[in-house]
């Protein structure tokens, strides 16, 4: 399946991956030879397979709703690179309208 | 809440297609994937721990009382729930999203379907819903604080939600806020959200689109976020479609886009989006296994729903013998219901006690700024003492009138009304003597007023009966001193009859 460079572009931007030239364009074939792989499986008749959401057939576990958390903002923020108080700091947020 | 509102607005041969997403917050103590407190108002980050902070290697686990609340709200609206759900991460990125991903629901929802009755001016009105789903909540970004920085605070980061998508079956802006207010109810209800729109735990999005009256077609919507208030939905929508009409009238195309409601201006607003904001590249949650929910739990689970609003409110009119629109105001929130039911119960006169709660109390609670909160937890006057006060005024101790000093009192001084009628010695005049000496006082003092009465002028029965009253305090029973009156005085004038 082709894959264009424009499409590696827009995962990455997605991504938030900034690339060289020389990413992009191996990218490219990983992706095509990926996709290939996929394409090959997709030949197969699974029509009377129901598709598996899990190798475990289970369902997801639950908690009791008890809280549990030790209300120490401290040890957790100080492992941020920035931060106010016990906020987290990060560049600031655009948020526009036109 | 308010009872007036504008007349449907004209939109003259153009027809608003609406459709609501609202993102109800689960009253659950713990958050959605992990145990950190989900309560409100805690300092900055307190609430959180390595799953909600987005940490490597940690694995989120479910908090089985929001799954229950969420099947609860499922059944409740008649959705369809699946044997299995399955949980998807919705991929972007923003500083109040940890992970880089929310867990949601995509593909597989825990309910489909369903609808919700709304009551309005034009008669019951089907709304019928496309699906509810669980996802975790992000955080809180806060902008304001220097040019160069942004603060972000993760205490609401994982707070379960409850998203419920309706089908765009509504037809004007009122049609909205009777929606939303219906839903709350509901929610209250079930006791599962406490509805409260300006701390955010109850979120409404709008998708609006116009169309020519009798077009199959449905027009370009647009999404209005950041509505939070019954008032500002109303406003906001309207507004949103006279701008849609606007523009394509004169000769322009409705864009696909999120817009946000300004309410200082009054109007929405296109939000700054990049092309691929809506690109989240959904795909099944690995963290989590799908969920299965078996059929005797579903069953389980409908077996315990409470009375629900408009049950209820059929109930009141059936047992009660109140009209149909008190009934409706009486059972719009459980509490107020509650209140309601225990007052009957300690004195059995609905329809006094109907206009005490809808009168008194729902007018002092709206003074109060009260009316978003849940009422009666910050009502100072019980049920029960309710309850005393009307039957004092039914067995003769009070009139209705001086009921109403001592509400006040009751309020002030969270006293009971027997101790508050004895302490001010309200207590009612209905001895026959004490009126008539009352009586006689107020007309030897006023002997031009009675020969004019007396002349014919009968609007002066009234006078007589004031200063009556005030002479006794207000307390002289009032039918007692029409009767001693009228028998002192004599018919006025000489008209016999009228």
């Amino acid at each position: 399946m082709p894959v264009s460079l424009e499409d590696v572009d827009h995962i990455a931007r997605l991504a938030r991956l900034g690339l060289t030239d020389e990413e992009r364009t191996a990218l490219r074939g990983e992706l095509e030879s990926i996709l290939g792989y996929v394409e090959q499986l997709a030949k197969l008749d699974t029509g009377g397979v129901e598709p598996t959401a899990s190798m475990r057939d289970d369902s997801t576990p639950t908690r009791p709703d008890r809280t549990s958390n030790d209300d120490d903002a401290e040890k957790l923020v100080e492992r941020a690179p920035d931060r106010q108080g016990t906020y987290l700091r990060v560049p600031k947020i655009i948020e526009a309208s036109e | 809440m308010s009872d007036t509102r504008d007349e449907t607005p004209d939109y003259g041969d153009w027809e608003p297609v609406i459709g609501l997403e609202v993102h109800a917050q689960l009253l659950t103590e713990s958050k959605l994937f992990c145990g950190c407190s989900a309560s409100f108002g805690a300092a900055p980050n307190a609430h959180t721990c390595p799953v909600c902070m987005g940490f490597p290697g940690v694995l989120p686990v479910l908090n089985e009382r929001a799954l229950e609340f969420a099947i609860r709200t499922g059944i409740a609206t008649g959705c369809t729930i699946p044997t299995r759900a399955r949980w998807a991460r919705k991929n972007y990125f923003y500083p109040d999203l940890p992970k880089g991903y929310q867990i949601s629901m995509f593909d597989e929802p825990l309910a489909i379907g369903g609808g919700i009755d709304v009551e309005t001016p034009a008669g019951t009105k089907r709304v019928r819903l496309t699906r509810i789903h669980m996802e975790e909540d992000a955080g809180k970004n806060i902008h304001d604080t220097d040019d160069a920085h942004s603060l972000v605070d993760l205490n609401r980061a994982g707070v379960p939600l409850m998203e419920i998508v309706s089908e765009p079956d509504i037809a004007s802006a009122a049609e909205a806020a009777d929606y939303l207010r219906t839903l709350r109810s509901l929610l209250q209800y079930l006791e599962v959200c406490d509805g409260n729109l300006e701390q955010g735990s109850f979120r409404c999005d709008a998708n609006v689109s116009v169309r020519k009256k009798g077009d199959p077609k449905l027009g370009t919507r647009t999404e209005i976020k950041n509505i939070n208030s019954f008032r500002n939905v109303e406003r906001a929508i309207d507004s949103e479609i006279r701008r849609q009409i606007d523009l394509i009238e004169s000769g322009g195309t409705v864009r696909q886009e999120t817009r946000g409601w300004d309410a200082d201006r009054g109007r929405t607003l296109a939000m700054r989006s990049k092309e691929d904001a809506h690109d989240y590249r959904y795909f099944p949650e690995p963290d989590l296994l799908p969920l299965e929910v078996p059929r005797e739990r579903i069953e389980a689970i409908r077996g315990e729903l409470p009375e629900l609003p408009a049950a209820r409110r059929d109930r009141f009119v059936e047992q009660y013998g109140i009209p149909d629109y008190d009934a409706g105001v009486l059972t719009a929130r459980r509490d107020l219901a509650d209140y309601y039911e225990a007052a009957v119960r300690t004195h059995p006169n609905p329809k006094a006690l109907s206009n005490w709660v809808m009168g008194d109390v729902l007018r002092t609670v709206r003074e109060r700024g009260l009316d978003e909160a849940l009422v009666i937890r910050d009502w100072p006057v019980s049920a029960e003492s309710l309850g005393r006060l009307v039957a004092r005024i039914d067995d003769g101790t009070i009139s209705g009138k001086i009921a109403k000093t001592v509400l006040e009192e009751m309020l002030a001084s969270g006293a009971e009304p027997d101790d508050v009628i004895e302490r001010k010695g309200l207590r009612q005049v209905t001895d026959a003597g004490a009126i008539t000496g009352a009586v006689e006082e107020v007309l030897a003092a006023n002997p031009d007023k009675v020969a004019e009465y007396r002349g014919g002028k009968d609007k002066l029965l009234g006078f007589f009966v004031g200063q009556i009253m005030k002479a006794t305090g207000g307390k002289a029973n009032p039918q007692a001193v029409n009767q001693i009156l009228r028998a002192r005085l004599g018919e006025p004038g000489t008209s016999s009859g009228g």
